[in-house]
């Protein structure tokens, strides 16, 4: 496969995985929001996302101070690159660029949920986002169904798998990472709701009670979404699916990424939940994010980006 | 226009023999139902995003080329007609751009002036002497064939560089029947969905000697071309991959492209993108479409481009005229369908009789395309007329002139109701080993009312086009 178009399937999978950790995030924000709490503490829940998405200095830019519109901001600005919206359309871009790649039902698909977007855009204020994160959500489930059941297992089909892993991960530690900070700066003072919204923004409240009794801890969240290999979002999951699929394309220069990959889910699956305690956990989460940053720079050195003369 | 030929309904106000079994049909149907389907493909055309960008506009402005519910149908006669008649030309055609590139008979003969080829921009000195597989320049040739008011087909225009429009042949057809497969029941149409395979086949059997199983791709300037759709479809319907200038290199005069495991090397490119920007260092500088080195893989054997670099100088509309000389010199046969009548204004005499008709006269200016740098005389006001003057005197050389054609008329669905409007027909030629014609071609529509100009660039639409697989059904009632 060329290797352009192993880059553009590679991020038209992040782009579309990227729109719905950000979906998620915001739900669980709008469902904070209707908690009975003080409103400086909906505001460093609100920071907290902006941070852990990494959007904070160009939001700032946009609104210095307040944070009242870090929905409409995430959901719907064109020019943040990692908006819902823009994610959509560099996903679909993507597409674009190699719609003779992908199965025509992908494409479609992607194209529709894109057309679509504009008429959430269309509406106004509060109207605007209703519905959106579900809609968001349903696509994604979809575009995914859509490529598991209409592609050829070829190598198209493992770089697509490698972003949409790669992606969930971090998305994964993000969104840890947005609860955590925000619930580490109220003093300590751990309130569960936030992390029961969290579990039911990433389809995991169901889950969660089936695999623990008794209140919902963060350091059992944190657990569940690192270290438990059944859970589908986990940090551990989503490597063993990079490592999969990475092994289907391996290449004569890929030796050092696939090392990086397994280190990584070596440490996991011998990993232990003591270093997932609450004053440890935003450490440990900056590392492993970190962690996939190097692996997604290795698989672009190693398969997507041309050397000028092989 | 008046007199012109209706494609579906006869002099005598009656559906023409062969449209019969459609015309029944299309009267049952009510407006609200035609106006319903037309919607519906809309929506779905935008949705298989079979849309084209359009430039200097706000994200979100993809067009689409309008598409009528109304087919254009051809009995089976004519088309066995027209088949013959555009092979016959494109086998002339191709003689004619080998002869121009190696022995040049044709000009020593006389029957060309050489210094209308050898100094025309379109001539090629980089290609002359290169030999190519089977002397197959123009692999793919689209031409474009008007009927006239008596009913004859002519040939209006030779696209052999990069014709553009067959994927809308192949999806109008895919729209039509998932809207209508009711109709695909009781006419017999000819299928063309096999068109991506015999163009796989076609490009095969041009690969370079010796290559058995040979590599092809498919050459795009990239998705912000207009045609993006239309290359990023036919790969995918061919499965071979679609590569951009930047997806391949030359070490040793060999070519390769670059994949996710290492060079792989090609031997076919079916090309979109023009001659000008294949090569930076032989043709277009500052090109970065293009792959360095392509040219020299070129020419020494190792790759075959199609269509070949150099086939412009046989569409160019100053050699149009000699067409029909071309099939006499190479083939010694008279031509199965006639040019339209033209005037060439570089001869005394042809210029004189244009400057006194310009009221009637559609110029043309040689190397314009896609309807620009055109003067219809009767549409056009007199001012419009005065400036067109002045532009031939200026440079009489660059302007052909021709009869104002009444197109023939095809029933369309417009705002009004169903309503004539003018067409031709693009019908795409397949050259290699063999000539293959997929029976029908793209059908284009003028959609403005009186209107000449069928160019998508200037507001024109689309048709599926139907060659019936046998003549009318016999009918008690004719």
């Amino acid at each position: 496969m060329l290797s352009r178009t192993a880059d553009h399937l590679y991020w038209l999978a992040r782009y579309l995985e990227r729109a719905e950790t950000v979906a998620r995030m915001l739900e669980a924000e709008q469902q904070l929001a209707m908690l009975p709490r003080p409103a400086e503490s909906a505001e460093r829940s609100r920071r907290a996302t902006l941070m852990a998405l990494g959007a904070h200095e160009f939001y700032d830019t946009r609104a210095p101070g307040a944070t009242g519109d870090v929905l409409d901001f995430l959901a719907f600005d064109r020019e943040y690159p990692d908006s819902i919206v823009s994610c959509i359309s560099r996903a679909r871009e993507n597409a674009r660029a190699v719609r003779g790649s992908i199965a025509s039902e992908v494409w479609e698909t992607i194209n529709a949920t894109w057309l679509e977007m504009r008429t959430f855009e269309r509406r106004k204020g509060a109207e605007r986002s209703r519905n959106l994160f579900e809609f968001v959500r349903q696509r994604s489930h979809m575009i995914r169904g859509v490529h598991v059941v209409a592609m050829l297992r070829d190598e198209a089909y493992h770089f697509l798998r490698i972003g949409s892993f790669l992606e969930r991960a971090d998305g994964t530690l993000r969104l840890l990472d947005a609860r955590s900070s925000s619930t580490a700066a109220d003093q300590g003072a751990i309130d569960p709701h936030e992390w029961t919204v969290l579990l039911r923004t990433l389809s995991a409240f169901e889950a969660y009670r089936k695999l623990f009794r008794g209140a919902v801890t963060p350091q059992r969240v944190a657990e569940m979404f690192i270290l438990r290999p059944d859970v589908p979002r986990s940090l551990r999951r989503c490597m063993v699916e990079v490592r999969d699929n990475l092994h289907a394309v391996v290449s004569s220069t890929s030796a050092e990424t696939e090392r990086r990959a397994g280190a990584l889910q070596a440490a996991l699956e011998f990993g232990r939940a003591e270093e997932l305690l609450p004053p440890l956990l935003p450490a440990y989460l900056t590392d492993k994010i970190e962690q996939l940053t190097l692996i997604g720079d290795g698989i672009a050195r190693d398969f997507l980006v041309s050397e000028a003369v092989a | 226009m008046k007199g012109a030929w209706d494609e579906m309904i006869g002099a005598d106000g009656r559906a023409r023999a062969h449209c019969r079994e459609y015309s029944d049909w299309l009267l049952a149907q009510g407006m609200d139902r035609l106006e319903a389907k037309s919607a519906e493909a809309d929506a779905l055309f935008h949705r298989f995003g079979i849309t084209f960008a359009v430039y200097g506009q706000a994200e979100g402005t993809e067009r689409l080329i309008p598409f009528d519910v109304v087919p254009r149908v051809l009995p089976q006669e004519e088309w066995l007609l027209l088949e013959a008649g555009l092979k016959q030309r494109v086998g002339a055609l191709n003689a004619f751009i080998a002869d121009v590139y190696d022995a040049q008979d044709i000009l020593r003969a006389g029957v060309i002036p050489a210094e209308q080829v050898l100094c025309n921009s379109q001539y090629r000195p980089e290609v002359q002497g290169v030999a190519v597989p089977q002397r197959i320049y123009a692999h793919i040739a689209g031409v474009d064939v008007i009927r006239a008011a008596d009913g004859r087909f002519l040939v209006l225009e030779d696209n052999l560089r990069v014709p553009s429009g067959v994927s809308y042949m192949l999806e109008n057809r895919r729209m039509m029947m998932r809207l209508f497969p009711e109709l695909f029941v009781r006419c017999q149409v000819a299928p063309v969905e096999h068109y991506p395979e015999v163009l796989l086949a076609n490009l095969c059997s041009v690969a370079p000697r010796g290559v058995d199983h040979p590599t092809v791709v498919l050459m795009t300037p990239g998705a912000y071309n207009s045609a993006y759709f239309e290359h990023a479809f036919l790969a995918q319907q061919m499965g071979i991959e679609l590569v951009e200038g930047q997806d391949m290199f030359v070490r040793d005069d060999i070519l390769y492209m670059r994949t996710t495991r290492g060079p792989q090397r090609v031997d076919v490119i079916y090309r979109r993108v023009d001659d000008d920007f294949l090569d930076p260092l032989t043709f277009r500088a500052d090109s970065t479409l293009g792959c360095p080195g392509l040219m020299a893989a070129y020419r020494a054997g190792n790759v075959t481009i199609a269509n070949a670099v150099g086939t412009g100088i046989a569409d160019d509309k100053s050699i149009y005229p000699y067409v029909p000389e071309m099939i006499r010199f190479y083939l010694g046969q008279e031509p199965l369908i006639d040019n339209v009548p033209t005037r060439v204004l570089r001869r005394p005499d042809d210029l004189a009789y244009t400057l006194a008709h310009l009221e009637e006269l559609v110029v043309k200016e040689v190397h314009g395309a896609g309807g620009y740098g055109m003067l219809i005389g009767p549409m056009a006001s007199k001012d419009e007329i005065a400036a067109f003057r002045a532009r031939i005197i200026a440079d009489p050389a660059r302007y052909i002139a021709q009869p104002t054609l009444a197109l023939s008329t095809c029933p369309t669905l417009v705002n009004a109701g169903l309503a004539p409007r003018h067409i031709d027909l693009r019908p795409f030629v397949l050259s290699g080993k063999d000539t293959t014609i997929v029976p029908g071609g793209l059908t284009r529509v003028a959609l403005r009312e009186g209107s000449l100009v069928v160019n998508s660039s200037q507001g024109g639409g689309t048709k599926d086009t139907w060659v019936l697989e046998q003549g009318a059904p016999e009918r008690l009632d004719a």
